[in-house]
């Protein structure tokens, strides 16, 4: 039976996190599906048409999927997901809303923020904040599972010919109405995307001295992240977190700018490629796993080595 | 409006969970246990709802062994007005948990339903979403702000990349993100008067529930741990080694 994938976009644009989560689907089985549910979406599915490894597209182009809503698109992709070995969403916000949902309609259980694949049936996935790893079987004829996007390649966005169907039911449960949104308008790349992220803690001090860490972010061309300790202090707002209970990122560099490298937050950064720390603590725990460690004030070294690069 | 917090339960956030030597599982024994963070903040906003004459009624459940009426009376000296225990042995899956408060819930009728969005143990991320599509009643997940607002709810989400704001037609399910609230602390009047306030305790069969597992814990491990590097003693030394050793500049 096929794999069933949930597409994650904004009615224009692919997202990069579905490109991860084929590639986590395609260690499962063979054949896949890419589910494009949305409103005026059909730009998307073009582009996940094209996405490599997919075999077939199926569009669900309604006014009652264009903003997700978990009731409403829960149903939709329950109603899909019976014939399907697999249902599988990357681990971001609208993929930890709907899911379980879909997996509570089909009565099974979910698996959750996978970061391996054994066998089509088994699963590796973090639990304890990262502090332990689990390998789970899933017992259930029809796996729902959530992947964490950072822990898998990303698939080809080019090369792949599948075929574009549309599916009709429109599933409006009726209880839930989207409101409004405040997306933080922002040059600088996704931080999940991103393949430099500075991030800031506590040592800043305050809201305002982010900028330092802005700078030099733009000049690397990276995103702007922050520990619990900044978030919880106020500095800055709760989409900037970097952590278990936050966001889990994986760049080429990361940048902790004083940050003392709480277990919570190792735990959302621990597989960056290369992890610089800047602290003028030398007992921070966060140089027991930087690469490069500089014991230095903040103030002084961040504004050097932004004017040196 | 009735409002029922579901709460868990859990290792305590400041304690390092360590893996069994057999890989079997994480080690709990003598291990300090507390409210799940995430559901302390469920409790604090169900409190709050009805200081601000929202809600009437605080009902605080949870499920598990009995030691967790520990974490229903910590629930109850925060201000919850009553507890329900549901007794099992082993703690159920996601879905067996669902199930089991949409029983109480068929039975108590709340307005509002408040959870947290996960449990700092399993990390799962489901219970609240499930407990919805049980229903079939709209939810509000990773809240950052709940305002009701005559027979539905706003509730503000934290999303991806910023805020999302929903209406909800109540009743309603709310699981809740880290800056809903600051939890209050129980003073020592209010722990003592938690210790009259009642508790009822139920079990799956009185329910009608039958516990099923979906999944099966084949191994824990322990991750793979990353070694320190190097110091470098100036900013020029750094940006070297980054460029030339580690070639990711």
């Amino acid at each position: 039976m096929a794999i069933l994938i949930i597409a994650e976009h904004d009615n224009s644009t692919l997202k990069s996190a579905t490109l991860n989560t084929v590639t986590a689907a395609s260690q499962m089985g063979e054949e896949l599906h890419l589910l494009v549910a949305g409103e005026g979406c059909a730009a998307v599915a073009e582009a996940a048409a094209g996405v490599a490894g997919v075999s077939k597209v199926l569009l669900a182009d309604n006014a009652a999927y264009g903003r997700q809503l978990a009731e409403n698109l829960s149903l939709l992709v329950a109603e899909l997901g019976k014939d399907y070995s697999h249902v599988v969403a990357p681990a971001t916000t609208t993929g930890k809303n709907v899911m379980p949902r879909v997996a509570a309609l089909l009565d099974v259980g979910q698996i959750s923020d996978i970061i391996a694949v054994e066998a089509a049936d088994t699963f590796e996935r973090p639990i304890y904040a990262g502090n332990a790893i689990a390998t789970v079987q899933s017992l259930d004829a029809i796996k729902v599972i959530t992947v964490r996007g950072t822990a898998f390649d990303a698939a080809a966005s080019t090369g792949g010919s599948a075929s574009v169907d549309r599916v009709s039911p429109a599933h409006d449960a009726g209880t839930s109405a989207f409101v409004s949104e405040e997306m933080a308008k922002s040059d600088r790349p996704e931080l999940t995307a991103a393949s430099v992220v500075v991030s800031g803690g506590r040592g800043l001090g305050n809201g305002e001295n982010f900028a330092l860490l802005e700078s030099l972010a733009d000049k690397l061309g990276g995103a702007v992240g922050a520990s619990r300790a900044a978030v919880d202090a106020g500095f800055v707002p709760n989409d900037m977190q970097v952590g278990q209970t936050g966001k889990i990122v994986a760049p080429d560099i990361y940048f902790a700018v004083g940050i003392s490298g709480a277990i919570q937050h190792l735990a959302g950064m621990k597989d960056s490629k290369v992890i610089v720390a800047i602290n003028k603590d030398e007992e921070a725990p966060i140089f027991q796993v930087a690469d490069y460690s500089l014991v230095a004030d903040l103030f002084e070294a961040v504004p050097e080595l932004e004017s040196k690069l | 409006m009735k409002v029922l917090v579901a709460v868990k339960r859990v290792i305590d956030y400041n304690v390092k969970v360590r893996v069994k030597p057999d890989n079997s599982d994480v080690d709990l024994a003598n291990v300090k246990m507390a409210l799940n963070p995430f559901c302390e903040i469920a409790v604090e906003e169900a409190v709050r709802l009805k200081e601000s004459g929202a809600a009437s009624e605080v009902v605080v459940v949870s499920i598990g062994p009995k030691a967790c009426q520990e974490q229903i009376r910590t629930a109850l000296a925060l201000g919850a007005d009553r507890g329900i225990q549901i007794e099992t042995e082993e703690l159920p899956e996601s879905l067996s948990v669902a199930k089991l408060l949409a029983k109480v819930v068929e039975a108590e009728q709340p307005g509002l339903v408040i959870l947290g969005k996960q449990s700092i143990d399993a990390d799962n991320n489901q219970t609240g979403q499930m407990l919805g599509a049980l229903l079939n009643r709209p939810q509000g997940t990773f809240a950052s702000e709940v305002k009701i607002d005559g027979d539905s709810v706003n509730v503000t989400r934290e999303v991806d990349g910023g805020l999302q704001t929903l209406n909800l037609k109540l009743p309603a399910i709310v699981t809740t993100d880290l800056r809903l609230n600051e939890p209050r602390y129980a003073k020592l009047p209010d722990i003592m008067k938690a210790k009259r306030k009642p508790l009822d305790v139920k079990t799956p069969a009185d329910l009608g529930v039958d516990l099923k597992n979906h999944t099966r814990l084949l191994k824990v491990s322990a991750p793979a741990e990353r070694q320190a590097g190097i110091r470098v003693a100036s900013v020029d030394e750094l940006i070297d080694k980054l460029k030339n050793e580690a070639k990711v500049l």
